[in-house]
């Protein structure tokens, strides 16, 4: 399902003395199966434009498309419901949306909201409930006896089991120990690459971006500035640094020892296995 | 989806009412709803109103957003209108359809008493819109300070007041953050029958509870990490300033109070 923003506005709380102009002319393209990071300073948009991709938030200027979904500004959209389920959202702190008395209850919850029937979503209880890692042991249990970090996992698992085609992931993992965080981030790729998930991360982490992503938005004061493959981006340091952004580890050794050495590699590394390598390589011809 | 509540809400801007002392405001408040029963008819409704828009003209806040905020409660309004209207059997009969019978007193009550609600509604939300909260409960705690004498947790109160006040926002910003959680899991708030709407509140409400709870305990803690000990002694950072405006502003209301009593019938 390919899913494209053309040219949208949003105003919140327009024609009020509070109105704010949050995002202005942002155009992105999401082809089907693509892994895109939406990255930005607090403020920059990022979560705006989120929310219009399952239509939560309707723009108030151009044109949303979402698979055969067109969703014009100043109109009355129907069938939002559809969008929906095609398109799920894992918020930020996800945890607060739990609410149910036992853990398999609220993760068949947006499965049945959507028409699946109950046998059915339990199934997909039990799917979801292993790919993030959880035992069905506990399915029984409240969601509010558990850890942060389960209950974290037990509310992605309730957005999973809906198996929408496209997953939008707002700082998935804001507030978890690193290893939570890679454990999850991992699992969001493996789902991506499995299904061929279109994955639409929103993040602070420069990381996570170079690791995962293959397209990378930057956004700032609700514009897009800058759009392209992770190496296209973090090919130029000293603008992402203008931007006050975060650059990747591996490629800030990299430019270091560039510096050092007076020469500069043929292309930017992403990955520390990928520099390893091509530091060796240029070690072992180099003239001694 | 709770952009346009303006009830409870704060309207930053320079303006003659915003820079009145609270204390003078919520004395204008609580006189003005008292006043407000003397008036019962024609002339006294048009003073009451004339006095209204005034101080909604000093206040400076736009037509169109009060307009847009309050249209909710107009229908409330309209709803006492139709009630008064159809249900009071006094006076000469003026219209008649099948069991539908309108008396004159019946229309001139209505319109009275909607009329007498529109401007409490008016009044009550300027006093929200021109004075912040920390302002209002710093108001009424020195106004309710003799209550001391009689054992009157009056500290406390304000306290507990400031502290809902202040999170009023953030609850209408966490409400919307799990409403828009919810939809996205396929929650309809907002059509479908009403069975089905009513349910859907539980999903939003329970969250609701349990982070404000959490809050509240966290609060606490931070409070006391803090050294919070009540208000025994305590000094403000805030201090009130009663001005010669005040003072002309509680002498207006007087007058009306006056010719309120005078033209009566």
């Amino acid at each position: 399902m390919d899913i494209s923003l053309q040219n949208i506005e949003y105003r919140y709380q327009a024609n009020t003395p509070f109105e704010r102009l949050a995002i202005k002319d942002v155009s992105i393209d999401i082809p089907n199966g693509t892994y895109m990071a939406l990255i930005g300073h607090t403020g920059s948009g990022k979560s705006t434009v989120l929310q219009h991709l399952n239509a939560l938030l309707l723009p108030t200027e151009g044109t949303v498309f979402i698979g055969s979904h067109e969703i014009k500004a100043k109109q009355k959209n129907k069938n939002l419901r559809q969008i929906r389920q095609r398109v799920g959202i894992v918020f930020q702190f996800p945890e607060h949306q739990l609410f149910e008395e036992s853990v398999e209850k609220d993760i068949i919850f947006g499965p049945m909201n959507f028409g699946v029937s109950e046998a059915d979503a339990k199934v997909r209880a039990r799917l979801a409930l292993k790919q993030v890692g959880l035992s069905e042991e506990i399915l029984e249990k409240s969601p509010f006896d558990l850890s942060g970090g389960q209950m974290r996992r037990v509310a992605i698992a309730g957005v999973l089991a809906m198996e929408p085609d496209c997953l939008v992931l707002d700082e998935p993992t804001a507030g978890l120990d690193p290893r939570g965080r890679k454990e999850i981030m991992d699992m969001f790729y493996t789902l991506h690459k499995d299904r061929n998930l279109s994955t639409i991360l929103v993040t602070h982490s420069m990381e996570d971006a170079a690791r995962y992503a293959d397209q990378i938005v930057i956004m700032q004061q609700g514009q897009v500035v800058k759009q392209g493959t992770p190496v296209e981006i973090f090919s130029s340091v000293p603008e992402l640094v203008d931007m006050g952004l975060d650059v990747p580890e591996v490629v800030r050794f990299q430019r270091k020892l560039e510096e050092k050495l007076g020469l500069r590699l043929e292309k930017t590394y992403l990955s520390i296995e990928e520099l390893s390598t091509a530091v060796a390589e240029l070690l072992r011809g180099a003239p001694v | 989806m709770m952009e346009k509540m303006i009830i409870g809400r704060y309207v930053p801007a320079d303006s003659l009412v915003h820079r009145m002392d609270p204390r003078s405001k919520l004395i204008i408040i609580f006189l003005f709803v008292c006043i407000i029963f003397l008036a019962n008819n024609f002339t006294t409704y048009v003073l009451i109103g004339i006095y209204t828009f005034l101080m909604l003209g000093l206040s400076k806040i736009p037509v169109r957003f009060l307009y847009a905020g309050l249209k909710p409660v107009l229908w409330l309004v309209l709803f006492t209108l139709l009630l008064q209207v159809f249900f009071t059997k006094e006076g000469s009969l003026l219209y008649e359809l099948g069991p539908i019978k309108i008396y004159e007193e019946g229309v001139r009550q209505g319109i009275f008493i909607s009329m007498r609600f529109f401007f409490l509604i008016l009044m009550t939300s300027l006093l929200t819109l021109t004075t912040t909260p920390i302002e209002i409960t710093d108001g009424l705690e020195t106004l309710l300070h003799p209550l001391k004498k009689v054992r009157f947790p009056v500290h406390e109160m304000a306290l507990m007041m400031s502290i809902s006040l202040r999170f009023i926002p953030t609850l209408m910003q966490e409400t919307d953050k799990i409403m828009k959680a919810q939809i996205a899991r396929g929650v309809e708030f907002s059509s479908g029958p009403i069975k089905d709407r009513i349910k859907a509140v539980i999903p939003l409400l329970i969250p609701l509870f349990v982070s404000s709870f959490k809050r509240a305990e966290e609060l606490a803690i931070a409070m006391e990490a803090r050294g919070y000990r009540g208000g025994e002694g305590r000094t403000k950072y805030r201090l009130l300033s009663w001005n010669l405006s005040d003072t002309l502003q509680i002498l207006i209301l007087v007058i009306l109070t006056i010719l309120l009593i005078l033209f009566r019938s």
